[in-house]
């Protein structure tokens, strides 16, 4: 059986007091030279907290007081001067960043509605268990594994116009000649190749959560529509999209923020290009603060991407706890 | 009683012979195109440069280890006088590179950037899994004030985009001294994984019965020789599945790997689509690079099957 586990309940499942049951139950023996539960609970605990404080609260912290700054780490030898909310003005005020996060936009739609149609028909047809289904599930599992960046890379070469085997593939059907499109190189192809990659590595995820949540639903409940004798369409639509909604809105949510976050495909499939078609705002950022080395002006800009992830997480969270209450 | 047997059979509900035969078919069909772009990498490994570059793109071959020579070495151009008036090659690598004029020079990067991925891989793994485990045991066992939200503080960290993370990350290594080490790699991936490693192991121990340890306790153990003793052997797959999952995590990573290293700590991920012969891309050597980067992926994809699902959801889904 498969169960969502909400993660705000799943920390109070605790188990009451400890510490008491220990007095309780202890003696003096002289296991009384152990630690409190107390006490380990917190070094357990701390060390992890420490780490996650320092590695990523005490930076998020710093780059905070610096989206305030005009720092330049190119021109570092000037003061650091404090302009106010100068950086978010700019940065809200100009239209490329708002196209680049149209693009952004544009891509986590596109992307993820494709993989959850391609994902969801996989595991709908899976779930019928024809014989060696364990088998290539496995198969069709691989590509979500594999690094992205390492994929943006090869699929960089299955795309050659001249040379690749995808031109190729494609001239043989259409006839068109395989050096007369480049799937990475044109302005029309290029956010769509960034797509189809993106569903090639991870339609897979959403196939495999569906599959969870077919498999979530009690075979009595068909047994009961088929007394009832309810089509197979109406089967579908009143008994198992409803139930494997909860597990299909998790699989969009994970989907939608780390394509949000999206950087390491697509900087190697088209670097952003060609001109800035599909620049993912993750892709803006890295120019800014890797290139340009404007740490003031993209401090700011990595900021409002963390509360619109932050904020994406939150409902996320809510969400799942509607779905729990069901 | 036959009757009986046959109604609980699941025969309503279980898919026809023929539905089960299109379900199949198509499936297939789409698991062998989806794997065919891996499978072109893993023979492009194999192709000569220019059958590598041929047009129309060649599926049969003369199938050679050229590209997996040129991934190991450097190599200079010499003209075809100088390579007849050198001693004999004396191995198969040799010969084979001096059949293009070319002499092999010494050893490429591509080992020490391996290693760099092995110990950063490893190094950050056993860490996140250390801490995980404590961290994992103390919610699962212990009433932790704020429990919920420091869950939840510790998940949201690995929300970050991590272009955003790497920028005061940048700021705060350069004043360390840690940019381009492997020690500062190993602590940031640290950082990310643990959350996973939390969130996974604290699904696991919530599945051991506390029973179990509260026998040990009844029998005079402490609490750290309980879970020493009684809880770890129970938890040992989830550890192995978790340490698995942060292992890839590691081994994948890009963004931070090319924003924070450059040469002394840099991983495969970065080095790969920089492997470049005489004018562009060296494409059977970046092929064999990544035929032998993506290898133990698939190895461990195949061990992990059971508990996929758990790890890509942060343990929100399990079976």
């Amino acid at each position: 059986m498969t169960t969502i586990i909400h993660p705000e309940n799943a920390a109070i499942e605790g188990i009451g007091e400890p510490c008491k049951r220990r007095a309780g139950v202890a003696g003096k023996t002289w296991r009384a030279r152990g630690l409190s539960d107390r006490a380990i609970a917190w070094l357990f605990v701390a060390p992890t907290i420490a780490l996650l404080l320092a590695i990523n609260i005490f930076p998020l912290i710093w780059m905070i007081r610096l989206s305030f700054t005009s720092l330049n780490l190119s021109m570092s030898y000037l003061p650091l001067r404090f302009v106010g909310l100068d950086n978010f003005q700019d940065i809200l005020t100009d239209e490329d960043v708002w196209a680049r996060l149209q693009t952004t936009a544009q891509f986590v739609i596109c992307s993820v509605a494709l993989q959850v149609v391609v994902g969801f028909g996989l595991a709908l047809l899976i779930n019928r268990q024809f014989r060696s289904h364990s088998f290539w599930t496995t198969i069709i599992l691989l590509p979500m594994m594999l690094s992205p960046a390492v994929v943006g890379n090869f699929w960089t070469l299955l795309f050659q116009p001249q040379i690749g085997p995808f031109n190729y593939l494609v001239s043989l059907f259409t006839g068109l000649p395989p050096s007369s499109f480049s799937m990475t190189g044109e302005v029309a192809l290029a956010p769509w190749t960034i797509v189809l990659v993106d569903t090639w590595m991870w339609a897979p995820y959403v196939m495999l959560i569906c599959l969870a949540g077919l498999r979530s639903i009690p075979d009595y409940i068909y047994e009961a529509a088929e007394v009832d004798r309810a089509s197979s369409w109406r089967q579908f639509w009143s008994i198992t999209l409803p139930m494997t909604v909860p597990f299909l809105m998790l699989a969009v949510l994970f989907r939608a923020i780390e394509n949000f976050k999206m950087f390491d495909m697509v900087n190697l499939l088209t670097s952003g290009g060609p001109g800035s078609t599909t620049e993912l705002v993750s892709i803006t950022l890295k120019r800014a603060a890797f290139e340009k080395w404007r740490t003031g002006y993209s401090s700011a800009l990595a900021i409002i991407l963390f509360v619109t992830v932050f904020g994406a997480a939150n409902i996320y969270v809510k969400a799942l706890k509607r779905v729990k209450q069901r | 009683m036959s009757a009986i047997a046959k109604s609980n059979a699941h025969s309503i509900v279980e898919a026809s012979p023929r539905a089960k035969a299109i379900a199949g078919t198509i499936v297939i069909l789409y698991a062998v195109i989806s794997i065919l772009p891996l499978l072109w990498i893993v023979a492009t490994a194999f192709k000569s440069q220019s059958d590598a570059i041929a047009y129309p793109p060649k599926v049969f071959f003369q199938p050679t280890l050229e590209g997996y020579v040129n991934l190991f070495t450097m190599r200079t151009r010499q003209t075809p006088d100088f390579i007849a008036k050198l001693p004999p090659p004396t191995t198969w690598y040799d010969k084979l590179v001096r059949q293009h004029d070319m002499v092999i020079a010494g050893p490429s990067k591509v080992v020490p950037r391996f290693i760099n991925s092995l110990i950063i891989g490893f190094g950050s793994t056993f860490l996140a899994v250390f801490l995980g485990t404590l961290a994992a045991y103390a919610f699962s066992r212990f009433r932790i004030p704020l429990a919920d939200d420091l869950l939840f503080f510790i998940l949201s960290t690995r929300m970050m985009p991590p272009v955003a993370v790497a920028i005061p990350i940048y700021l705060m290594y350069r004043q360390l001294n840690l940019t381009d080490t492997r020690l500062g790699m190993i602590l940031l991936y640290t950082a990310v994984n643990v959350s996973l490693a939390v969130w996974l192991l604290k699904g696991f121990i919530d599945e051991i019965p506390r029973e179990y340890e509260e026998a040990a306790l009844v029998d005079g153990y402490t609490r750290l020789q309980a879970l020493r003793k009684v809880v770890l052997p129970q938890a040992v797959t989830g550890i192995a599945a978790t340490a698995i999952f942060c292992l890839i995590f590691s081994w994948n990573e890009y963004a931070f790997a090319v924003l924070l290293t450059s040469g002394e700590a840099q991983t495969m991920p970065p080095f790969i689509p920089f492997i470049i012969g005489e004018g562009g891309q060296d494409w059977p050597a970046v092929a064999a690079a990544t035929t032998l980067f993506v290898m133990p992926i698939v190895l461990f994809t195949v061990l992990l099957r059971k508990h996929l699902l758990r790890g890509i959801t942060f343990g929100a889904v399990r079976k």
